[in-house]
């Protein structure tokens, strides 16, 4: 299963024929181990790594650290669950550390981030205080580097 | 005007131009072609290598090293061979060179006598030949079999030794078979040897690429450790193919007459590599086994996409290449490349370019991204269709 997942995160579009063919399994088996993963969760969706950096679409991405009270019983998974419903809400993370959540938040401007931490994010109940740091530039997301590096160049030889 | 070409060496001059440099000129002037061609990882050094290489040039690590290399990194090799494959040397039976080629190259020139015959197991990569010519040696090929999965059998080197036979290679994991030699077959060798005072020259440049079974050297057989000189290098194993970075090991004595040859010709590897070379050694074992399992799913996907398509290919089971049989469609290894590559535009190399008993075979390599391969086997389904259609 896991060699199967592994493939998956390295690219999602491999067919499961491919992936059968790579791994030596059947490729029933792969389709059943896909679907069972993604009924148990193990797999919770596809997506695709854009750049919008080179796109003509105006998005700008923080990092904010949060700061919170956790609740009598439910600890932090009721204020995660109260931020991360938002769907300017990328990721959310508990850390370890001198902050507790670290969220990652898109939006279209500084404003539109800027106005979701006063007014959304700051005020839930047990937040304490949030510090965000506007992304400036990606290099790197999900193991794939978005600097497209240079070719070498053109060899003409045999080994 | 002068006549250049009779002022030459005749040893020289006897030499065949690589008929592959054909492949490379039609492959240039093409848009979109895909290049199964080249034997090397499709993989960037590692990033801590590269580093450890830069850092070596911020400290102005930029003087000769000694003429053997820096001991730090000998001692690494001899760990590293202890570690990975239990073979034991001491840091004096081991040098560094440029690359596992000037390794072959100084073998060969410090065993040979004029006349010494060496036997060459092939298809196999082309240097041999060549080097033994040039060191007025006696090239003695032999054809291994793919009913042997291109194995060299101890009969085979039974009926090509002669009285003057100096060296066997041993070319394992194969370039361009994917062929390796087992326990088995290396003790069936060993006792045609016995006796004799024949000495064996190991190219492991593969040795990390081998797949459902680890390499084993000859070193690793008692009787043939004290005649064997082992060649091997971080091309391969760690994609430095560019580092030019290889080693020899063998008996003492050998190498401190061997040395001489790198001392005059070469001097020293080049210090940046060496030092690379070191944190490669150290820390690279995850990098071997990361590069080693995606050229493993390549090679599944690829012998399975052969197969379906009614290619007969032996199952390689070192290296990163796929040697397919195609000869059933009235076409030399030569025109079926030839042709694939203009019309289908995809390069691979015509088993014969390997020498003798390629004929009817093509060698793809698959260090190359899935894409590539699909897109490949993709256009090479297509061609055979063509084909078939025709016959």
């Amino acid at each position: 299963m896991n060699e199967i997942l592994k493939l998956l995160e390295e690219d999602s579009r491999y067919t499961p024929a491919q992936i059968a063919a790579m791994t030596g399994k059947d490729e029933q088996y792969v389709r059943d181990t896909v679907k069972r993963c993604e009924e148990e969760h193990i797999i919770n969706g596809y997506t695709t790594l854009v750049d919008w950096d080179r796109t003509s679409e105006e998005a700008v991405t923080a990092f904010i650290e949060v700061k919170i009270t956790p609740q009598r019983d439910d600890g932090y998974d009721r204020i995660a669950r109260r931020i991360y419903q938002y769907d300017e809400v990328e990721s959310l993370y508990l850390m370890s550390g001198s902050f507790d959540f670290s969220v990652i938040v898109t939006g279209k401007s500084l404003r539109e981030v800027s106005r979701f931490v006063a007014e959304k994010l700051a005020p839930i109940e047990g937040v304490i205080s949030t510090a965000t740091h506007f992304i400036m530039k990606r290099y790197k997301d999900k193991h794939r580097a978005f600097l497209v590096e240079p070719e070498q160049e053109e060899r003409t030889l045999f080994v | 005007m002068m006549d250049y070409e009779k002022l030459m060496s005749e040893n020289v001059r006897s030499l065949q131009p690589s008929g592959i440099r054909k492949f490379f000129d039609i492959l240039d002037t093409m848009k979109d072609a895909i290049s199964l061609g080249i034997g090397e990882p499709d993989f960037v050094t590692p990033w801590h290598i590269r580093e450890a290489g830069v850092y070596s040039l911020e400290q102005g690590f930029t003087k000769y090293t000694s003429n053997a290399g820096l001991i730090r990194l000998r001692g690494a090799v001899t760990d590293y061979l202890k570690r990975r494959f239990d073979i034991d040397y001491d840091s004096s039976q081991v040098f560094i060179t440029v690359g596992g080629s000037e390794a072959i190259d100084v073998c060969i020139r410090a065993m040979l006598n004029p006349g010494d015959e060496v036997i060459i197991p092939v298809p196999s990569f082309v240097c041999y030949g060549p080097l033994v010519t040039m060191a007025n040696g006696v090239p003695v090929y032999v054809e291994t079999k793919a009913e042997n999965e291109f194995r060299l059998t101890a009969q085979e080197v039974r009926d090509a030794i002669t009285p003057r036979t100096k060296l066997l290679v041993l070319p394992y994991p194969n370039n361009p078979t994917g062929a390796i030699m087992e326990r088995d077959d290396l003790e069936a060798i060993a006792e045609v040897l016995r006796g004799t005072d024949i000495m064996v020259l190991s190219d492991e440049i593969y040795a990390e690429l081998t797949y459902g079974q680890r390499h084993v050297s000859p070193c690793n057989i008692p009787e043939l450790y004290e005649r064997t000189l082992l060649v091997n290098g971080f091309s391969k194993a760690y994609a430095m193919t560019g580092w030019r970075l290889g080693y020899v090991c063998g008996p003492a004595p050998i190498l401190k007459q061997m040395l001489k040859i790198h001392q005059y010709g070469i001097m020293s590897a080049p210090t940046t590599s060496q030092y690379a070379a070191i944190e490669a050694l150290r820390g690279g074992d995850g990098d071997i086994e990361t590069m080693r399992e995606s050229y493993d799913r390549r090679r599944k996907l690829l012998l399975k996409g052969l197969r379906d398509l009614g290619l007969s290919c032996f199952e390689p089971r070192g290296a990163f290449y796929m040697f397919p049989k195609i000869d059933g469609f009235g076409l030399t290894s030569d025109e079926f490349c030839t042709r694939f590559l203009q019309e289908e535009r995809v390069a691979i190399i015509p088993g014969t370019a390997f020498g003798s008993g390629g004929e009817g075979y093509t060698r793809i390599c698959y260090a190359s991204s899935v894409e590539n391969i699909e897109t490949a086997l993709e256009r090479l389904g297509g061609f055979l269709d063509h084909l078939r259609e025709k016959r």
